[in-house]
């Protein structure tokens, strides 16, 4: 695809090329390829330097969380959760939390929403400071990730002085959170958020501003705006194609109705768009974080009592939870049949549709150069496609 | 597209004089942060190894262990965790849910070796460098997995209470023994600590899933008293319960109670174990008391005839003539004795051995004879003047009570001793009428009798004397002579003679009181009464216990001589039946659970004996 044509809407029929024509080539890009966001992989038909036909093979991750939590008791499943969105690990754990919490009937109390709140903030922080790197990257652009990384890992300081751990939390526990925050936290939280915060400045003027990344992401990966219900895209992906849609303001969850805020809206809706949203999320992220340390309660407990966990029977009954995470909607459905045990968990990620069906629509005649580019653009955690 | 897009990365250039972040800042050793959850810390010391961490552990990464150094005992299992951390995933739930507060993360993250089967220790029993660490993952300030409150039983109001026998205690309603029973994590530390070895966690459980059948059915395993102690029990099992050891205890007593008040005693016989075809086998049981019927019914079960001889016109001992109905009405003690009764066990009332029917009788007509008798003899003050009219035994006034006899304790009362049976007499007393003063030679946390015992006899205004040694007792001044008396003590300090016993009173020249009283009770133990057992009967004794054997059975004394002590059990064996014996007369518990134990064990070393006679 000549870039002077782009954007353009890719064809909803797969092609049928005929590989022993000699004229295509078979490639596979994953599982174990820097061009690829996590352990899955697509298999490309080119033809010349560009994608004919794609398939998405996931299948390589596969841990059976689902399962495996079916077999375990409701407190036990606190520590599993947030495995399964591994660089975004905490969404996971409020909605699993708060699915518990509303079959149970648990009224957390109030510091823990604003403990709730500021965590997931500073989560979505981390997550687009990884992803930013990547972004940056899978364009060759080199220098953004050893800045994005180490802005990450301040953060991640931030996540290990509040809850004992840098990757996995484990704070948002059914009922509320696991500890109050250390003395003069804050006081690191929000001279972090000015480091990170020049940082981004810097990142705006040398990536944003940038001849090549501009060539290369305009236009790429177009996604029209009557894909987004179709394919059920959300988060940044739909934001970007002009919808207004952002689960924080429609549903309201935690603290986020006393915080000032509004969605980002894009219009262009492709790759580059994508990014420059993201980036200005970044900036709102920081934001609601220093908002919430100054609106959170001082005193007052942080987690309502809960049963017995070792004998904890939610009632019977099922619940969806969704929450607005780095990527779009994340969501766990919970059913309890009113034993010691969940009956089912479905958990619902985000990139589920954005990397396998968007996605493999989106590379149809790309170029191979690019297709890196495009799916770090669509931000996915092949992680929470599994399971 | 612009010329900034051209000239803005330049921007980067100002890094290029930077020094790079890993220059800046080289590899060092860098401490986790205070709250870091790194590798296990545990106070093996504080540990009970009730092993709640290896029960909510989802990766099964903890093992309880036995450790060097730590024995099994009481409110101990003698196990210690052992973390794998091939397994771990360092969530530190074990950490949140440990109910002593043993357990504790450091905040060491590196450990390296060849060998991995190092990775697998028991922490706080294999010394590691981070033991001790301050820093590190623990529990934060209020925050628990497990409620440390126990449901507040509720109470008659005290000052209404000692108006009556009323019972104080009401009884959990069933959304708050279901409550409490979700405190317990099943980890079983108590059932070692109950004398009878009692299902503990099992039957609390049956309490959370709402299973009352079960639950009793699992009572009668080990004890035919659950209506008696699930309200009178000594509950050495909540002083072992892991759950106290970072808050109350679980109320396993009112638990006991809960589920025993929930079944009626017609449905009894639908849940509970029927008895075995008849043995053909008859067994005597002498004393109808907790220990006489737990052996009656046990018996019965396994299918021999029990007859029991009972002194009193009513079953029950100590549980009706020593204990007040205030803390065990009547009707809860017949639903037990009814149930038994029930089996096809005969009660003799109003039979007592010695006098109305003589042991050897017994021996001739029975296969066996079990004694329960208990301690009914009252120690004297062994002060002068101890045998005045007003001086009371304790024993004798609430089985006067108990009797519906008048008690003419007067209006000022003096209870001497700090045992259950001194504050019961002093509740007693209170409830009469009288203004009561309890006088006990030691400190209040040296007196044997239950905590909430003391507390609720002092609440229902009771006013304790510590420290007083009784010196005479002797006719006050201007009063008639035998109807007040005089009661002289001596105010005592408490003198550490010896390291590592317990401190002594001892009296403090001159501090001489003098009180008058209208009635004295003495309430400082009891003894046995084994007149009804002769010379002819050869069995061994020994300070006035019989000695028994693993049956629970007396050794038999070697005609007209004193037997050597460890002699043999069958150095002359006679013809007459095996005699076996438990309860207070054995054991030095000297407990109603202690006595329904020693009954359960002699009703199975009785069968074992009969079945090894082969008869």
């Amino acid at each position: 695809m000549k870039r002077d044509r782009m954007p353009y809407i890719p064809p909803a029929e797969r092609a049928t090329p005929d590989l022993d024509s000699g004229k295509y080539l078979l490639m596979w890009q994953g599982p174990q390829h820097p061009g690829i966001t996590g352990n899955m992989s697509l298999r490309l038909v080119i033809e010349g330097d560009t994608v004919v036909d794609c398939e998405t093979h996931v299948g390589y991750l596969h841990r059976g969380f689902e399962k495996l939590m079916e077999r375990r008791s409701w407190m036990q499943n606190f520590p599993l959760v947030c495995r399964i969105a591994v660089p975004e690990p905490d969404f996971n754990e409020y909605c699993y939390a708060a699915a518990l919490e509303e079959l149970s009937g648990i009224q957390i109390p109030e510091k823990a929403v604003w403990l709730r709140t500021f965590s997931l903030e500073l989560m979505r922080l981390a997550s687009y400071l990884m992803w930013i790197g990547g972004q940056a990257g899978s364009f060759g652009h080199g220098t953004i990730i050893q800045w994005s990384a180490t802005m990450r890992d301040y953060v991640l300081d931030l996540f290990e002085e509040l809850t004992g751990g840098r990757i996995y939390h484990m704070y948002i526990i059914p009922g509320g959170v696991r500890g109050d925050v250390p003395a003069g936290y804050f006081k690191h939280v929000l001279e972090v958020m000015d480091t990170v915060q020049k940082n981004l400045d810097d990142i705006e003027l040398v990536m944003y501003h940038n001849a090549v990344f501009k060539l290369r992401a305009e236009g790429l990966g177009y996604i029209p705006p009557d894909w987004i219900d179709r394919y059920g895209i959300t988060g940044p992906n739909a934001r970007a194609a002009g919808i207004k849609r952002d689960l924080r303001k429609d549903l309201g969850y935690l603290a986020y109705p006393q915080l000032e805020f509004q969605p980002v809206v894009g219009s262009k809706s492709d790759a580059f768009e994508r990014a420059r949203l993201r980036l200005q999320e970044m900036y709102q992220c920081i934001d609601l974080i220093r908002q919430c340390i100054d609106l959170m309660p001082k005193e007052g407990p942080f987690r309502a009592k809960t049963p017995n966990p070792l004998y904890w029977k939610v009632p019977a009954g099922e619940t969806y939870v969704a929450a607005e995470c780095t990527r779009g909607e994340y969501g766990f459905y919970v059913v309890s049949d009113g034993s010691e045990k969940p009956r089912r968990v479905a958990v619902r990620g985000p990139s589920y549709t954005h990397a396998v069906s968007v996605m493999e629509r989106l590379v149809r005649g790309v170029n191979i150069a690019d297709v890196a580019g495009l799916m770090v653009s669509l931000h996915t955690y092949p992680p929470e496609i599994e399971r | 597209m612009d010329i900034k897009d051209f000239i803005a990365p330049f921007a980067v250039w100002k890094r290029a004089f930077e020094k790079p972040f890993t220059v800046k800042k080289p590899i060092d050793e860098r401490p986790g942060a205070p709250r870091y959850r790194g590798f296990h810390i545990n106070d093996a010391q504080k540990c009970i190894g009730c092993g709640t961490c290896e029960a909510i552990c989802m990766n099964k990464a903890i093992d309880l262990v036995p450790a060097a150094g730590y024995a099994a005992k009481e409110g101990d299992s003698g196990l210690r965790p052992r973390v794998d951390y091939g397994r771990c995933c360092w969530c530190a739930l074990c950490v949140d849910v440990c109910p002593s507060g043993s357990l504790g993360m450091s905040n060491e993250y590196v450990w390296i070796d060849s060998d991995p089967e190092v990775f697998r220790y028991t922490p706080g029993v294999e010394a590691k460098p981070w033991d001790g660490s301050p820093l590190g993952y623990r529990r934060a300030e209020g925050y628990r997995l497990l409620e440390e409150q126990r449901v507040e039983m509720p109470e008659l109001d005290y000052k209404e209470a000692v108006q009556t026998f009323l019972e104080l205690v009401r009884g959990y309603s069933r959304q708050q023994a279901e409550k409490e029973a979700d405190r317990c994590v099943s980890c079983g530390v108590c059932i070692a600590s109950c004398p009878a070895h009692m299902d503990i966690p099992g039957y609390i459980n049956a309490v959370r899933e709402g299973d009352m059948q079960n639950g009793l059915r699992l009572l009668y395993e080990t004890n035919p008293f659950p209506e008696a102690c699930g309200r009178i029990c000594t509950h050495r099992c909540e002083e072992a319960c892991a759950i106290g050891t970072g808050g109350d205890p679980v109320a396993i007593r009112w638990l006991k109670r809960y589920i025993a008040d929930q079944v009626e005693l017609a449905d009894y016989g639908k849940v509970l174990p029927r008895a075995e075809a008849d043995s053909g086998k008859k067994i005597a049981v002498v004393g109808a008391g907790p220990g006489g019927l737990s052996a009656a019914y046990y018996l019965a079960l396994l299918g021999h005839s029990v007859t029991v001889f009972e002194k009193d016109s009513e079953a029950g001992g100590m549980l009706r003539y020593g204990i007040p109905e205030y803390r065990l009405p009547y009707p809860a003690l017949d639903k037990d004795i009814g149930y038994i009764e029930s089996l096809g066990v005969k009660i003799e009332r109003g039979t007592a051995v010695g006098s109305a029917v003589a042991l050897a009788e017994l021996r001739s007509r029975f296969d066996a004879v079990y004694l329960s008798t208990g301690l009914p003899a009252a120690y004297s003050l062994e002060v002068p003047g101890d045998k005045h009219p007003r001086v009371l035994d304790g024993v004798a006034v609430l089985a006067a009570a108990t009797r519906g006899e008048p008690l003419g304790l007067g209006k000022r009362v003096a209870v001497v001793g700090g045992g259950n049976v001194a504050m019961d007499a002093a509740r007693t007393a209170l409830r009469n009428g009288a203004a009561v003063d309890i006088l006990y030679r030691r400190r209040k946390e040296d007196m044997p009798a239950d905590p909430d015992e003391i507390r609720e006899a002092i609440a229902e205004g009771a006013s304790l004397v510590e420290k007083a040694i009784p010196l005479e007792v002797r006719d006050a001044a201007g009063a008639i002579a035998g109807k007040q008396a005089l009661f002289v003590w001596n105010e005592a300090r408490m003198v550490q003679k010896e390291d590592g016993k317990r401190p002594v009173p001892e009296a403090i020249p001159g501090a001489v009181h003098e009180d008058p009283y209208d009635s004295i009770i003495a309430a400082i133990g009891q003894g046995p009464d084994l007149s009804f057992i002769g010379e002819a009967d050869r069995l061994e004794l020994r300070r006035f216990k019989p000695v028994v054997d693993g049956f629970g059975r007396i050794a038999e004394a070697a005609a007209g001589a004193a037997a050597e002590p460890g002699a043999p059990a069958s150095a002359s064996p006679s013809k007459a039946a095996a005699v076996f014996a438990g309860g207070d007369l054995v054991n030095d518990r000297k407990d109603a659970i202690s006595a329904i134990a020693d009954g359960h064990h002699a009703a199975q070393g009785i069968d074992r004996w009969l079945d090894r006679k082969g008869s």
